[in-house]
């Protein structure tokens, strides 16, 4: 039983990891006021890019920096229509995500002839799994062997820089300057205008900040996660992780809960697959996967206390109606 | 005049699109004085102030500070060189604390923490010095717009500001809090700064200006020594005519009740009683004021009788018909049908919808009515039509039905609320602060009104933080404090004894 949990409770940080990543990015872009359901685009791109690098240089590391480069690149589209031309943010987002998986299946199919597949990956063309230390001694000793060796050790290191950036996301929100600068222009950016502080520059960095994660969450799924990019593999977790930001409130530390909760009702979800369960009988899978958007609609409803968005958020700062 | 000029400004320009906010505008300040500035709704006040602070750019035209010509890019440069500013809306960020508020923009590094300490002590320091007490953890949304006021001045000070501009400031403000408000500009002044205070209330400028300029239509028509000029001379050429600064008005005829209330309480969205146990009513031919220092009930008070907030007890009879509203809620529309009209106390939140046309404004809460439309059709002829006489009789500017209503001045989109409701003939009109930020021109056409209404047999129930406008208009004043009616005076009463009912010291003595 203990083992079993250990093992779904394994494929959950798993699982979580893009989520994660995917909605710490989210989070930047939204707290300075500019929405983003484009994170699923920027993902999928990222995870192509990588996946294409990876498989021409054979390397993992080139992987990452062409997927952060290309997320970065959609990220400033996204910033340019919304941020310096003033355009509708979810419309700039639906068109990026189209972009993606248009681009990355033509692209893709144009180069490698692979139905849309990049070359698989081996070797260092991969991130692989890291052994923390300690991890094989302590194999054996009951509990903390399976909470250490199997829940801690054993994942690759974009799983551990996922799990890192909560607190630095933390730390910058809310312990420096740009972090202040950030919510600020969120929530009031006339209030930064005039305190002379750029609004157009600040909303900037902070879409690069969601590009340079979201480029990390692309490459997990193609080069750490599998072996390659596989055609529309993120599979709406960009959703899921904008689900998972709104359901933690625009939170740093509430987005990691949000996301293992997401990823485990995912892992519980492949574990129950054609199981009987006594009493209920087998439980569609479906079912399953929809709960984290059910439980998403349920707190926008306000039984789960109330979402309250970055009060900026969605709408561009124009300083003179003309 | 010898005295050195803290800011020159020459030949300043500036177009909104097709509007001419500014039309080359020349003003001086002297150094160490507090100067006045004034004008209508839309003269261009708030624009000339923002450019001289960066927040807009001059199309055309120089701007000198102690002497150099200087070019403000940006609000940083403004800042740079001392100028600060408190925005008619204030520029706060609502979820912050005050301390996260003041020292957005002038951090100290890129890192919060030795920032943040200085800033607490600068701030200690300043609140001392100008007895400008606020907690610095406060949260900005938890306090009254006084303290908000006071957080947007320690910000300019912070930034060490030799040259404060205050857009409107005593808008918002209670008498008592506008006084404490002067005394520290008078002791900024005495330290050598240069305050601009911009205001529609003359007796301001009268009480605390060393010089006044008057703005209308976007142009700088005159500049006076405060000393040698009158609120008279002041008014005429902020509206280019003659204008009534008292209203007149003959002796009420009060005849049957037009509203009852009995008993009523009520709570607000954090579930406190803020309307408690308050009985009174209105007749026909009569004005009745309610004063009260603003957050007392009195907003809660007019939304519960017009149906817009629950009420918890209590009842309300309106020409007759008795609505037991605790138990039989009724909402706004069937108030209304009722005989009711109502101006709301936020014009722009309640009032209208901003970025509708001025005529779809215009019979906002009425479009059911047969006149404008069958079914669920509307007439747009006769709606325009309809609008556009109440644009006449209301003297509306600029008058076209067809413009967003945002587009129009403050002072304009109060007096289209007033006609849409006045207009409807009700027995019984609520009005919450039908003047605030309006200018005077438009103050003395909607006293006017407000009177004309009470003189053809209606009744008028009048919510104002403005004691000045309560004790000209009102034919019986009841004073509100901390949710409760504390007493009713005539008008005529001293104005420092209503001063203490309104700040609850009956009360205190009951007790
Ligand atoms: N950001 C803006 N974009 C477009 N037009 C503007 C803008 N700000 C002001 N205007 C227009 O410029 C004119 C002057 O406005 P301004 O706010 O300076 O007037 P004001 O004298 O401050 O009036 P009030 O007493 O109502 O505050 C008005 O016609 C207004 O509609
Ligand atoms: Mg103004």
């Amino acid at each position: 039983m203990f083992d079993t949990l250990i093992l779904i409770l394994d494929s959950t940080v798993r699982l979580a990891t893009p989520l994660l990543l995917a909605a710490l990015a989210g989070l930047y872009s939204e707290r300075s006021g500019v929405f983003d359901i484009g994170l699923e685009g920027k993902m999928l791109g990222a995870a192509f890019a990588a996946g294409a690098a990876a498989a021409v240089t054979g390397s993992a590391w080139a992987g990452l920096a062409a997927g952060i480069l290309v997320a970065i690149a959609l990220a400033l589209v996204h910033g340019f229509a919304c941020i310096t031309h003033r355009g509708n943010q979810i419309v700039s987002g639906v068109a990026i995500n189209f972009l993606a998986i248009g681009l990355t299946a033509l692209l893709g199919q144009d180069w490698f002839r692979q139905g849309g597949r990049t070359p698989p990956l081996s070797g260092d063309g991969r991130f692989t799994n890291i052994q923390l230390p300690f991890a094989e001694a302590l194999r054996d000793v009951p509990v903390i062997g399976g909470l250490y060796s199997e829940l801690l050790s054993g994942h690759n290191l974009l799983v551990y820089v996922a799990f890192l950036a909560v607190p630095v996301t933390w730390w910058v929100l809310f312990r420096t300057r740009f972090g202040l600068r950030l919510r600020a222009v969120g929530e009031n950016p006339a209030a930064v205008d005039t305190a002379g502080i750029s609004v157009t520059w600040l909303r900037y960095r902070a879409v690069i900040c969601t590009g340079i994660l979201c480029g990390v969450a692309g490459t997990y799924l193609s080069v750490a996660q599998s072996a390659g990019f596989i055609k529309d593999m993120t599979a709406g977790k960009g959703f899921i992780a904008l689900a998972a930001l709104i359901f933690a409130k625009w939170k740093p530390v509430p987005v990691m809960f949000a996301c293992l909760l997401f990823g485990f009702l995912d892992a519980a979800a492949i574990r129950l697959q054609g199981q009987e369960i006594p009493g209920i009988g087998e439980v569609p899978v479906q079912a399953i996967q929809a709960l984290p958007y059910i439980l998403t609609v349920v707190l926008l409803a306000g039984f789960i206390g109330r979402a309250v968005p970055p009060k900026a958020g969605g709408v561009a700062y124009v300083k003179e109606r003309t | 005049m010898t005295a050195p000029l803290a800011i020159e400004l020459v030949g300043i320009d500036k177009r909104f699109g097709s509007v001419r906010a500014n039309k080359d505008i020349d003003l001086k300040v002297a150094k160490g004085s507090i100067h006045g500035i004034v004008g209508e709704n839309g003269a261009g006040k708030s624009t000339l102030m923002s450019i001289l602070y960066g927040f807009y750019h001059a199309d055309a035209g120089e701007i000198r500070v102690d002497g150099r010509p200087v070019t403000i890019a940006d609000s940083q440069a403004a800042i740079a060189l001392g100028i600060g500013m408190v925005h008619q809306h204030f520029m706060l960020v609502e979820n912050f604390t005050v301390l996260e508020n003041v020292i957005l923009g002038a951090e100290g590094g890129p890192l919060l923490a030795g920032g943040v300490a200085r800033a607490r002590a600068t701030l200690k320091r300043l609140a001392e010095d100008y007895d400008l007490k606020v907690d610095p953890d406060a949260v900005i949304e938890d306090l009254p717009v006084g303290l908000q006021q006071r957080v947007e001045i320690l910000k300019a000070l912070f930034r060490g500001a030799d040259i404060l501009i205050l857009d409107e400031p005593t808008g918002v403000l209670t008498p008592a809090e506008a006084d404490h408000l002067f005394r520290i500009l008078k002791v900024l002044r005495d330290e050598g700064k240069t305050v601009l205070l911009i205001t529609h209330k003359l007796r301001e400028i009268m009480a605390i200006t060393d010089e006044v300029s008057v703005m209308r239509r976007g142009e700088m028509v005159a500049t006076r020594q405060t000393a040698k000029t009158s609120m008279g001379e002041l008014a005429e050429l902020m509206v280019g005519r003659r204008v009534l600064l008292e209203v007149e008005k003959q002796p009420a005829s009060p005849g049957r009740p037009v509203l009852q209330v009995e008993n009523l309480t009520a709570r607000d969205g954090r579930g406190v009683d803020v309307v408690r146990d308050v009985s009174f009513e209105v007749r026909a031919g009569e004005i009745v004021g309610i004063a009260g220092v603003s957050g007392n009930g009195q907003s809660e008070l007019l939304e519960a009788i017009a149906g817009i907030r629950p009420v918890r007890s209590g009842a309300v009879t309106i020409d007759g018909t008795r609505l037991d509203l605790a138990r039989n809620p009724v909402d706004a529309a069937a108030m209304r049908r009722h005989g009711l009209a109502h101006v709301p106390e936020d014009r722009h939140r309640m009032g209208l919808v901003t970025s509708f046309s001025e005529y779809e404004n215009a019979i906002l809460g009425y479009h059911r009515d047969p006149a404008y439309g069958r079914g669920p059709m509307l007439d747009i002829g006769a709606i325009r039509e309809a609008a556009r006489a109440e644009i006449e009789k209301y003297d509306i500017r600029p008058p076209d039905c067809l413009l967003r209503t945002a587009g129009f001045s403050g002072g304009n989109q109060q007096k289209i609320v007033l006609a849409r409701e006045i207009e409807r003939d009700p027995v019984i009109l609520l009005v919450g602060q039908p003047t605030r930020g309006v200018d005077i021109g438009a103050i003395e056409f909607i006293h006017k009104r407000l009177v004309a209404l009470r003189d053809a047999g209606k009744g008028v129930l009048l919510v104002s933080v403005e004691l000045d406008e309560i004790r000209a208009l009102a034919d019986r004043v009841l004073v509100m404090f901390d949710g409760r009616v504390v007493g009713e005076r005539a008008p005529e009463t001293d104005e420092s004894e209503l001063g203490l009912l309104m700040a609850g010291a009956a009360q205190e003595a009951a007790e």
